[in-house]
């Protein structure tokens, strides 16, 4: 069998052999120099969107106006949320399967290098346009992550078609970002490399970039009738044209609800893959880890009405939507408990990866609970649009998909960088986050039951204690991301010399190749058991 | 799948063509949202940058398929390569489907949902009693709830006609295809010439039938969730019609030019998928959008 | 390890301590409704079964986090796959759900049921405030919030009600089942009382329905619970629950109030304001009603809301100006002010729009020119 690249002379020149300086960024087909850029493109964008919560917490430090007008306050929470959705986890995740997907299936590179580069490259443009748009007259986007028709439209600022069309574009490379990882999996895996051997990152990397070729498209059709809404006269959303305000929301959420999981899914394959690693031991039930995600990119097709329950929706539409939404807690229950078993009489270790890891099944686990409790219909009335929903998207994303990128980050790191991270700043880094990051949003639960609606920059007097706490928390969980940042910069520069398998127990074809990897992955097709 | 031979899987080396896209796409994000928000004023740089950026991403298109047709004349890449490309457009054509799908599901929405309870149906009695008593709820919406009229477009005539048209056209580009296959190139040429004349022709009876809605019906983009969807589905299936359409030209140039073989020809192959695509959602609008 | 433990055990101690303080500023209110108890009474059952899947899940994670670490010599044992255990993990939470979704349902039906109501009340939502028009008389107001501005701005110390106030509570009898028409004029709100377990969309064109039964008299105070823009945080619901004799008292003397408006307006429409008192009573107005959106100094927002200080329109034609005001600008966040505002505060406004902050024109709007189909 020849290698990927031997019998082309001239290719062969550039094998191994990293062209230099920036344009090498710009311009590179090559699989790992894209994930990194999409990994530090992603840290950024964490460091802006926390930056925006940073001011959102230090306004609702007390009660009263203080530091933002209420106008910007709502630009900080839209932004901070689009930021940390589309600019923090799903780059995140995309660098990541940039990175191992084809170390993981035995492939040379990803299956289409050059689209690979343009869909990253597209988002520092999406990005800029939606952060300039905040500078403009009248504002950038201030009506929520969830731009709700018609504040969206009829009220709100000229900017919005500059946020329309970010969006797009920002759309436009997830699409073809996700393309790219289908067809990798599909049509790339080594010999012998059946779907039912490969790693779970791999299969829930598989899942999530179909569940993001269903629903990015639907997306880019909710904004351009929110682009026509504003400015062609049309009235999709608007009742005295035959439209519906409701409409919005539904069509909003048969993306939303599944771009959720699509922040999620990886998380599961990242968790799969450290736990046994750390627990020397096989993960317990790896087929019903591959059903069970399957079955919750399934339902998460039917489900998007749970954000709706207040918006009028007829009982039967309400129960039934109740029904999906709880049936979800059972395959994620699987894989909770898939974990827990996995860990059960191994013989564990505590690095970070795995320290991370462990925090993320509590504590995802505390954001599901959370989930399930406002899939109760009549319970979601109260809870609906009070902090106890941030409380319960925040576990999920923060302590759920931020907490596993971290594991990930620490898991591979030997690889990418060929050293050992600094393991007692990991440890620091993990103990500061973890606890901050309680003391920012656990309170955030009891604010929510107590009646404190989400999305206002002034609140009661009842509620000033613990915002105070949950802000003090927040700036400590703020900082102790700048001891991440320290534990990356000084891996990425030098350290210990990592071994090809730091980790005693951990599997798969990335630890067989040298760290740092070599530039080009798997030349000759593996052999597979 | 994966038992097929990974064998000289090309990697190609840097390249600008990405890069380049990327500004194309910037510039036509801005531009675009610069000419929309221009609207009624004398002010003119979003288009001209919206200009500046469809230049970009079509001479992005030019190199960088160019550089795919050198490559793969060199005898490049594999039939792996080729199934790559395959499968990424099969996914690409996919996320059109969905995207069409959004705003199918916006106008049946609207039809099943939205305007039914505007006129009081379900559980919302009282929204047809106390905000639009004189409300009547019907298909096609030819009074909004705010009294602003229209007319609907019948089917027969020129819609009818158009269906015909692009019917034929994906039998025509078929028979092409096949000709391709069996390498009878005048088959080929010509039938490929014919699909081309269909699709300028779809897209000549579609402008005739929006100016006959905007001069002598009073449908326009505005005229409540009646003239809402139809523009917009029939204007972006337009949109593809004409991208379609480009794109049959360019391989008829490109079979002019002597390119592809019976066995190596993923460009036409992607094209002609992308038509019949463009074909079904038709018929998914002449059903309905016109019809029912 | 131990702080993890540690942090869980904090967490659900709070957790229940807080459950078992019911009323306290922890946990869900138990509300003044039946209904209202028994949303109470579901999430109590939810969050404790959920508690105890998480100790028992919790638990064996620690148990093994515990007792089967390397450093204590454990060996990983070599067992996976088991559909047994499979089948049963997937089955029993299965279980648990139904078990669950039975009491949500029922409660959610006869949430759902506003049949036979005995007082309709038409809740409108619009930027900033909250209509109430009873149904069954031909009487309704507005409600807006009450704590004044330098409170908000941290100038004077916050009242107790701290944007909890209004300056004309909602009304209704106890013991009376009151179905609610809810429904907005601009962008969506939500109309939420959490003592009631009632929350509601007020979505611009369609009308939902919603209701209550109180049963016991008091002071309930809930807020908007959809973002409505800039001021979204600023827009309270305040309801009065009184006994039925209290509630009829106060009806009547509220039609009585309504008529003696009804005549007031019939003679200011023949006086004549002067510029001081059009321009004390304007900027009062101005200030509670416009400053909102056009700001306290007339300036206005750039690219959301026009300033009035030297714009065109506050400093040309008159008849213009007056018929932004009265029947505002359809499709954009200029509402009309026609039925929110009496005729002579209109006038008053518009003098003191035209007269403030350097708009020199020098003309008093009388009551008349707002009014001229009265005459
Ligand atoms: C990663 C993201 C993520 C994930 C994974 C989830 C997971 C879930 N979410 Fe969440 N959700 C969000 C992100 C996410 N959510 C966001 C961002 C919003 C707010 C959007 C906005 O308005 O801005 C939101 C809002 C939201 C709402 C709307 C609330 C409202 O606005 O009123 C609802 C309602 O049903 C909901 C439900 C659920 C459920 C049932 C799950 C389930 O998947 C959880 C399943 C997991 C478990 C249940 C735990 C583990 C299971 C076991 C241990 C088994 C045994 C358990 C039992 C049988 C109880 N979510
Ligand atoms: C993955 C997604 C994600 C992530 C990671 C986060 C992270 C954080 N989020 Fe948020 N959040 C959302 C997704 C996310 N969020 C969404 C979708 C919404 C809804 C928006 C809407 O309503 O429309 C929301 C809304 C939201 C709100 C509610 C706003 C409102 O309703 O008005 C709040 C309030 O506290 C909040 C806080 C935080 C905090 C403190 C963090 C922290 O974890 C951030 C920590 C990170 C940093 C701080 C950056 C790193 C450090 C530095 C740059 C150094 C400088 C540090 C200091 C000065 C201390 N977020
Ligand atoms: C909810 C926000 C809001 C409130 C409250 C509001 N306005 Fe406006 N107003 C607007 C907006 C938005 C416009 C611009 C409408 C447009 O697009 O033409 C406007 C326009 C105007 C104009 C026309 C200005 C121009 O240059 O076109 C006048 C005059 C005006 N308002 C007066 C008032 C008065 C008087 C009040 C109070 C009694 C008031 N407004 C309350 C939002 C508001
Ligand atoms: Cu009204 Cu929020
Ligand atoms: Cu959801």
């Amino acid at each position: 069998m020849n290698t990927a690249s031997a019998t082309q002379d001239e290719h062969e020149i550039e094998h191994d052999h990293k062209p230099k300086g920036l344009m090498r960024w710009v311009l590179t087909t090559n699989h790992k120099d894209i994930g990194s850029l999409y990994l530090m493109f992603s840290f950024l964008m964490f460091l802006v969107g926390g930056a925006m919560a940073m001011v959102i917490r230090a306004e609702l430090y007390q009660p009263g106006l203080q530091i933002v007008e209420p106008n910007f306050f709502n630009q900080m929470t839209t932004v901070h949320g689009l930021i940390m959705v589309f600019g923090a986890v799903m780059p995140a995740f995309t660098g990541l399967a940039n990175w191992l997907i084809p170390m993981m299936i035995g492939a040379p590179d990803m299956a289409l290098p050059r689209m690979n580069n343009w869909s990253f490259w597209i988002l520092p443009m999406a990005f800029s346009i939606l952060l300039a748009s905040l500078f403009m007259e009248g504002g950038g986007p201030n009506f929520g992550w969830t731009f709700y028709a018609p504040l969206s439209t009829t009220y709100s600022p000229d900017s919005t078609a500059l946020f329309v069309f970010a969006v797009h574009i920002m759309g436009i490379s997830s699409i073809l970002g996700a393309i790219n990882v289908v067809v990798t999996i599909v049509n790339m895996r080594a010999p012998g490399m059946t779907y039912m051997k490969m790693p779970l990152f791999v299969w829930t990397w598989l899942i999530t970039a179909f569940l993001l070729i269903a629903v990015m498209p639907v997306l880019a059709a909710t904004v351009t009738m929110v682009l026509t809404d504003k400015y062609f006269g049309t009235s999709f959303f608007a009742a005295a044209g035959g439209g519906d305000p409701v409409l919005f929301q539904h069509i909003f959420w048969f993306f939303g609800h599944p771009e959720v999981y699509i922040m999620i899914l990886p998380s599961f394959g990242i968790i799969s893959a450290i736990i046994p690693a750390f627990s020397r031991k096989k993960l317990f039930g790896y087929s019903s880890m591959v059903y069970a995600t399957a079955s919750i990119a399934l339902l998460s097709f039917l489900v998007w009405a749970h954000h709706m329950f207040t918006t009028g929706m007829p009982v039967a539409a309400e129960l039934f939507f109740m029904y999906c939404t709880m049936l979800i807690s059972v395959p994620t229950g699987v894989k909770v408990f898939n974990w827990v078993a996995t860990m059960w009489r191994g013989s564990l270790t505590f690095e970070t990866p795995m320290l991370f890891a462990i925090a993320f099944i509590v504590l995802f686990t505390i954001g599901g609970f959370s989930g399930l409790m406002l899939a109760i219909t009549p319970v979601d009335f109260q809870y609906h649009d009070t902090y106890f929903v941030v409380a319960h998207f925040h576990y999920v994303l923060v302590t759920g998909a931020i907490f596993s990128i971290m594991a990930a980050c620490y898991y591979w790191l030997p690889k990418w960088t060929g050293h050992m991270y600094d393991e007692r700043l990991g440890k620091m880094h993990f103990w500061a986050s973890v606890i901050s990051v309680n003391v920012l949003f656990f309170p955030m639960h009891f604010l929510g039951l107590a009646g404190m609606p989400r999305r206002v920059p002034d609140y009661a007097l009842q509620f000033a204690d613990f915002n105070q706490l949950v802000s003090i928390g927040g700036f400590a969980f703020g900082l102790s991301q700048l001891i991440f940042l320290v534990v990356l910069i000084k891996c990425a520069r030098g350290g210990k010399k990592a071994p090809a398998k730091p980790w005693e127990g951990s599997e798969g074809l990335e630890w067989n190749m040298p760290s740092p990897a070599p530039y080009h992955s798997h030349t000759t097709p593996p052999e597979i058991k | 799948m994966a038992q097929q031979q990974t064998t000289n899987y090309y990697v190609p080396a840097q390249s600008y063509w990405p890069i380049v896209g990327a500004i194309g796409l910037l510039f036509i994000a801005i531009g675009a949202g610069t000419t929309v928000q221009q609207i009624g004023s004398e002010a003119s740089s979003g288009s001209w940058m919206l200009t500046i950026g469809i230049v970009i991403i079509i001479a992005m298109m030019f190199g960088w398929f160019n550089d795919v047709i050198v490559e793969s004349d060199k005898g490049l890449y594999s039939a792996q390569m080729d199934r790559s490309f395959r499968q990424g457009m099969s996914w690409f054509i996919f996320s059109e489907v969905m995207f069409f799908a959004a705003f199918f599901g916006a106008l049946f929405y609207v039809r099943t949902i939205a305007i039914p309870w505007l006129g009081g149906a379900s559980n919302n009695v009282m929204t047809g009693q106390i905000l639009w008593p004189d409300f009547e709820a019907v298909w096609p919406l030819v009074t909004t709830p705010a009294g602003d009229t229209t007319t609907a477009m019948g089917w027969q005539g020129l819609p009818l006609a158009n269906t015909i048209i692009l019917l034929t056209s994906s039998i025509t580009l078929h028979i092409a295809h096949k000709g391709l296959e069996e390498n009878n190139r005048k088959k080929l040429t010509a039938l490929l010439a014919i699909t081309v004349l269909l699709g300028v022709a779809f897209l000549v009876l579609q402008a005739e039938e929006y100016v006959e809605a905007y001069r002598h019906m009073g449908l326009t983009l505005s005229a409540g969730v009646y003239g809402n969807t139809f523009f917009l589905l029939t204007g972006f299936h337009g949109m593809h019609v004409t991208i379609g359409t480009i794109m049959l030209f360019v391989m008829l140039w490109r079979v002019l030019k002597g390119h592809f073989t019976p066995e190596r020809h993923f460009a036409f192959q992607a094209t002609s998928w992308y038509w019949h695509f463009v074909d079904v959602v038709w018929l998914g609008l002449f059903f309905f959008v016109y019809i029912l | 390890m131990q702080k993890i433990i540690i942090i869980i055990a904090a967490m659900s101690t709070v957790v229940f301590t807080g459950a078992a303080l019911g009323t306290s500023s922890v946990n869900l209110t138990q509300g003044v409704t039946d209904i209202s108890q028994r949303v109470y009474d579901l999430h109590m059952v939810i969050l404790t079964i959920c508690a105890i899947i998480g100790l028992v899940v919790f638990g064996a994670m620690l148990y093994a986090i515990i007792n089967h670490r390397k450093s204590k010599g454990a060996t990983a044992a070599q067992f996976h796959e088991s559909t047994k255990v499979e089948v049963l993990w997937t089955v029993i939470p299965f279980f648990i759900l139904i078990g669950m979704a039975i009491p949500a349902t029922t409660t959610l039906i006869e949430m759902e049921d506003n049949s036979a109501a005995d007082i309709t009340i038409k809740i409108t939502g619009s930027q900033w405030k909250w209509h109430y028009q009873y149904f069954e008389h031909d009487f309704g107001f507005y409600s807006l919030l009450a704590t004044p501005q330098e409170q908000i701005q941290n100038v004077s110390t916050k009242g107790e009600n701290y944007l909890l106030e209004v300056d004309k509570p909602l009304v209704i009898p106890t013991n009376k089942k009151i179905r609610f028409l809810i429904t907005a004029d601009d962008v969506i709100h939500s109309w939420w009382v959490p003592a009631f377990a009632v929350k509601q969309d007020a979505n611009p064109g369609f009308i939902n329905e919603a209701w209550t039964r109180v049963n016991e008299p008091g002071i309930y105070r809930g807020q908007c619970a959809e973002l409505c823009g800039k001021d979204h945080g600023f827009m309270p619901v305040v309801v009065r629950a009184l006994p039925q004799e209290e509630y009829d008292a106060w009806l009547s003397a509220q039609l009585q109030h309504v008529a003696k408006e009804k005549q007031e307006e019939q003679q200011a429409l023949a006086s004549t304001l002067t510029m001081e008192e059009s321009m004390a009573l304007g900027e009062k107005t101005y200030i509670a009603r416009c400053a909102a959106c056009h700001q306290v100094g007339g300036e206005g927002i750039a690219g959301a809301f026009p300033k009035i200080k030297g714009s065109p329109i506050a400093l040309g034609d008159v008849g213009a100006h007056i018929d932004v005001v009265v029947n505002g600008k359809p499709g954009t966040a200029m509402q009309a002010f026609a039925n929110q505002l009496s005729a002579k505060e209109l006038a008053a406004v518009i003098t003191y729009e035209r007269n403030a902050w350097g708009n020199n024109t020098g003309d008093i709007v009388q009551v008349s020119d707002v009014k001229p189909e009265a005459k």
